[in-house]
This record gives C-alpha cells, sequence and structure tokens, in this order.
C-alpha cells in the first residue's frame, strides 16, 4: 500500500512534466484563435521541446560552468515545487512537502538561478533581463505569500494539502477573504509567468522582454530544459489557482473512480482557466516596465485585504 | 459570531461590505476623474445592495426606504451632477496622479487596522449579524477623510467627502438599524445641498485662481511677500 501511494505520487509528477507543456499549447492556440489565426496545432510545444532536445548544445566562450548547470538546477527545482501540489488527490506522500513556504523557497531558488546564469555570460541583454526579473519578483513575492497566508489563516495549516482538504470538508461558504486574496493571486501569477501585461511570452527579440532576455545565449537542450521550466510554472500557478480556490472534485483517496474523475474536473478548470488567460492576454496591452510596481502594488493591496478581511468579517471578536 | 452559522444571504452582505471597502481604495488612487465619479456611484450602489440585503434579514423594513433613497441619491443623481460639472469646467481629461501611490495606500491600509482596533469593543456587544462591518465603515470614512488630506483636485476632494458619507450610512445601518427617518431624510438633503453649493464653489474658486488645484491656494500671499 505503501509503495502504491509512492508510485501514484511519481505518476502525479510525470502527469505534470506531460501536461505542462499541453496547456502551453492551449493557451497559444486559444490566442490565436481570438486574434482570427489558426495558430499552431496544441502539441506544437512538444514537437519544439523535442527539436531543442535533438539539437547540438552551444555554449558561449565567456560561459563558466554555473551557466551549463543553471539549466539542470532550474529545472529540478521548478519540478520539485510543482510535484508537491495536490493535482488529482491530497491523500498522497509528496503532500507533505506541498508547504507553501517549501513552494516559494524553491521558486525563489530556481529564479535565482536562472538570474545569475542571464547575467553569466556577460551579455547586456542577460543582464537587463536578470534586473527586470528580480525587479518584479521583490515585488510579486511578498504579495504572493499574503495571499497564501490568507488562505492557511482558515485551514489554520500552510500545507497545501491540508489547506485543500480542509475546503473539502466543510461546507461552501462565501468567504470574502477568498475573493481577494484569489484577486492577488491572479495578479501575482501573470507576473510570475511572464504573462501579458507584464512580459510577452511570445516576444523573441524586443528591448522589453524579461525571461527571453535572461534565456537568450542558450540553445539545444539547455534551452529546451528553460523552456520546460517555464511551462511547469504556468502549470503550477494554474494548478494552484484552480485546486487551492475552486477544490471540487478533487479525490481525498486514491480510489481509481476518484482519481479518473479528479483528472476529468482538474483538467476542465485548467482548459477554462487558460481560455481565460488568452482572453486576458489579446484584450490587455503589454505595459511598460515601470508600470509593474503599480500591477503589483494592486497585487499585494488585494492580498492584505483579504487578509484584513478574514480578520475584520470571518472572525470577528 | 461564527461565518458558518450564517445564511448565505448574510454572508453576501459580508462580501459585498469589503467590496466597499476595496472600492474606498479603487477612488483613492483612480487618477482620472471622470472614472473616479463612476467608481463613486458603485460604491453608492453597493452600499444600497447592504442596506436592502440587511432589510431583506432583520425586521427593520424601514430600511428598504433608506436603500431606495441611498441608491438614487448615492449612485444616480450625485454622480449625474459631478459628471456635468467635470464636463463643464472642462477636467474630463484631467489627470491627477498621486505623488506616493504606494505609501498613500499603505497608510489607507494602516486606517483599516486603526479602525478595527477602535470597534473592537463595540464588536463584543451582542449586535446583529452586521455588527463585524461596523470597522469596515468606519475604515470607509477614515479613508475618505485621508482621500480630502492628499488628493489636491477639488472635485476629487468631494468625491472623498461624499463617500465618507458612504462610510457613515454603512455604519448607522450595520450598528443601530438605521437612522430614523426624519434624519435620513436630512441628511440626504443636506448632502443634496452641498452638492449644490460644491458646485457653484468649484466655479468661484477656478474664476479667481484659475485652477481647481486647491493646493495652489497657499500662492495668493505671494504678492504680499513681494512688496
Amino acid at each position: 500500500m505503501k509503495m502504491d501511494a509512492w508510485l501514484l505520487a511519481l505518476l502525479q509528477a510525470l502527469l505534470y512534466l506531460a501536461l505542462a507543456p499541453l496547456l502551453a499549447g492551449w493557451v497559444g492556440k486559444c490566442k490565436a484563435r481570438l486574434q482570427n489565426r489558426r495558430g499552431a496545432p496544441l502539441w506544437q510545444p512538444y514537437r519544439d521541446l523535442y527539436k531543442l532536445f535533438a539539437k547540438e548544445a552551444r555554449m558561449a566562450h565567456t560561459a563558466s560552468q554555473l551557466f551549463r548547470a543553471a539549466p539542470y538546477i532550474v529545472f529540478a527545482a521548478t519540478w520539485l515545487a510543482t510535484a508537491g501540489i495536490p493535482l488529482l488527490s491530497t491523500d498522497l506522500p509528496t503532500a507533505a512537502m506541498a508547504d507553501i513556504i517549501v513552494i516559494a523557497g524553491l521558486l525563489a531558488l530556481a529564479r535565482f538561478f536562472l538570474a545569475l546564469a542571464g547575467m553569466d555570460t556577460g551579455t547586456a541583454f542577460g543582464g537587463m533581463g536578470a534586473s527586470r526579473e528580480m525587479f518584479v519578483s521583490a515585488l510579486a513575492e511578498p504579495a504572493m505569500l499574503v495571499a497564501v497566508f490568507t488562505l492557511t489563516m482558515t485551514a489554520h495549516s500552510t500545507n497545501l494539502a491540508a489547506v485543500v482538504d480542509f475546503h473539502l470538508a466543510s461546507t461552501n461558504l462565501l468567504r470574502p477573504s477568498y475573493l481577494f486574496a484569489l484577486g492577488g493571486l491572479l495578479l501575482v501569477a501573470i507576473a510570475e509567468t511572464g504573462r501579458i501585461p507584464v512580459d510577452n511570452p511570445s516576444t523573441h527579440l524586443e528591448l522589453t522582454m524579461i525571461h527571453e532576455a535572461m534565456i537568450l545565449e542558450y540553445s539545444g537542450r539547455h534551452l529546451a530544459l528553460m523552456e520546460w521550466a517555464a511551462q511547469l510554472k504556468l502549470m503550477l500557478y494554474g494548478v494552484l489557482l484552480v485546486n487551492v480556490f475552486f477544490p471540487w472534485g478533487l479525490a481525498r483517496d486514491t480510489g481509481i473512480g476518484a482519481l479518473s474523475l479528479a483528472l476529468a474536473t482538474v483538467a476542465a478548470k485548467l482548459l477554462m482557466l487558460g481560455a481565460a488567460l488568452a482572453v486576458v492576454e489579446t484584450v490587455l496591452a503589454k505595459m511598460r516596465l515601470f508600470r509593474a510596481p503599480a500591477f503589483l502594488n494592486l497585487g499585494l493591496l488585494l492580498a492584505l485585504l483579504g487578509l484584513f478581511s478574514h480578520v475584520i468579517l470571518e472572525v470577528g471578536a | 459570531m461564527i461565518l458558518e452559522q450564517l445564511p448565505l444571504l448574510q454572508q453576501l452582505t459580508l462580501v459585498l461590505a469589503a467590496i466597499v471597502l476595496f472600492v474606498s481604495f479603487v477612488l483613492l488612487e483612480q487618477a482620472r476623474l471622470v472614472a473616479a465619479i463612476h467608481v463613486f456611484a458603485w460604491q453608492g450602489a453597493l452600499t444600497a445592495t447592504v442596506t436592502a440585503i440587511v432589510a431583506a434579514n432583520s425586521d427593520l423594513k424601514h430600511l428598504f426606504f433608506s436603500a431606495a433613497l441611498t441608491l438614487i441619491m448615492k449612485a444616480l443623481l450625485i454622480p449625474w451632477m459631478l459628471h456635468r460639472l467635470v464636463y463643464r469646467l472642462e477636467l474630463d481629461r484631467h489627470r491627477e496622479s498621486l505623488r506616493h501611490p504606494a505609501l498613500a495606500v499603505m497608510a489607507a491600509l494602516a486606517l483599516v487596522i486603526f479602525s478595527y482596533w477602535a470597534v473592537a469593543p463595540l464588536v463584543k456587544q451582542e449586535l446583529l449579524f452586521t455588527r463585524n462591518i461596523v470597522a469596515v465603515s468606519l475604515a470607509v470614512v477614515l479613508i475618505g477623510l485621508w482621500m480630502m488630506v492628499i488628493r489636491a483636485q477639488a472635485v476629487a476632494q468631494v468625491l472623498g467627502f461624499m463617500s465618507m458619507e458612504n462610510g457613515l450610512f454603512l455604519a448607522a445601518v450595520t450598528a443601530t438599524g438605521g437612522m430614523p427617518l426624519v434624519v435620513e431624510l436630512g441628511v440626504a438633503f443636506d448632502v443634496l445641498v452641498a452638492m449644490i453649493l460644491f458646485g457653484v464653489f468649484f466655479f468661484q474658486i477656478r474664476e479667481s485662481i484659475d485652477t481647481l488645484d486647491v493646493d495652489r491656494m497657499n500662492r495668493l500671499t505671494e504678492k504680499a511677500d513681494e512688496s
């Protein structure tokens, strides 16, 4: 039985890995349809990854060992952070490491090495991208933590699996704090995954890019790992949003029936979230970089209001 | 009082009250006057909705009348008058950004904490299910006051004043089940008269100092200094 649970946990981690490019492909497809284009097929990200893995990885002359190691560290840290978040069931051994502070820490580790790798080759673009990434993340991280603290104060645990379990067990309530926390976390997710209006994911050579600027010097399998890690991060925030705020359908045990139901509901929820993201990216224009603090301040304000409304309105005297 | 014990409609009241507070923050930061007037109208509509739900949930039926009065005055009539004024003063394209928007918002958040602390003894009393909203309404009052302090534009200051009135009304509804009808009618009439007077004042201010930026009023003494 113990062995089975670990197998399931491994399966869930692999499922994240397999589905992340599909989610990115779906968002791209929706965006293309909204812009009256036919768009690339859904499995285009898989083809891109396959192509990149088959290609030779070239290194700049000035690059150090860190440049070579960074893609593996970034990919491993992001995958590890993702694997803990309950995708199908809350009753898995990996649930023990689904602590929100651990996840934020792993993401910060990945970002640290990403920024170092961006600066390593000494190009102007890499340095600019790294400094912008740190600028955005320094503003986004407090907002994310405060938003999640709102949830954890309700459930009395910083473990995401416990939070989801708490919501599945309790009756449905209209919580003002969750409304604000959801809004705050949405803004943070947009900023952290580098989507419009903070960063443009489809640009490849533009002065305003953030994420692309850091990985400009990468090629071959290194670039593939970096791209895959970015897709995993999008998946991570997507699953965090849908499974924590709308946990209905998630399995609380490891029965086959419950798991397949959970897979169907999670897939439906992620498809809806992806379509909504595509709409947002179509109707909004990219902001100037120095407007990003205002955007993330709104996120922090929403998160703090969530915290306050939990204390003032929900707990009472 | 625990949230789990409340019926759905009363939970909705709490959610709407929280949104009223959020709208106060939006009003505080909104740089465009026309958009700020729309935001103010939404705040009035939300206040009216909260009042209507409180009325439906208790035997205070006269609150329905207050809700209707608030909706007409705060969500329709006053925003319409302000809208007309702004267009007549040709301020519809005016933008006024705060010098330190993040600091202004953080100060407003501190006001929320202060009002929670200030009404904590009141909340301990056995009151209606709305007693937790009292802190929110006090925060709306204080944020309106804060808006009058930091905004230099006269129209924005009037919006702050009006949103203070929204907060006071919300406090009256949630703490004591609304004011007597006579008082309510009087206050509504006062606000309307104040609005008309503000309109007259706007034109007077602009005629004398050519702008509605009231910080410029300090400069009226400049000539006296020179002589």
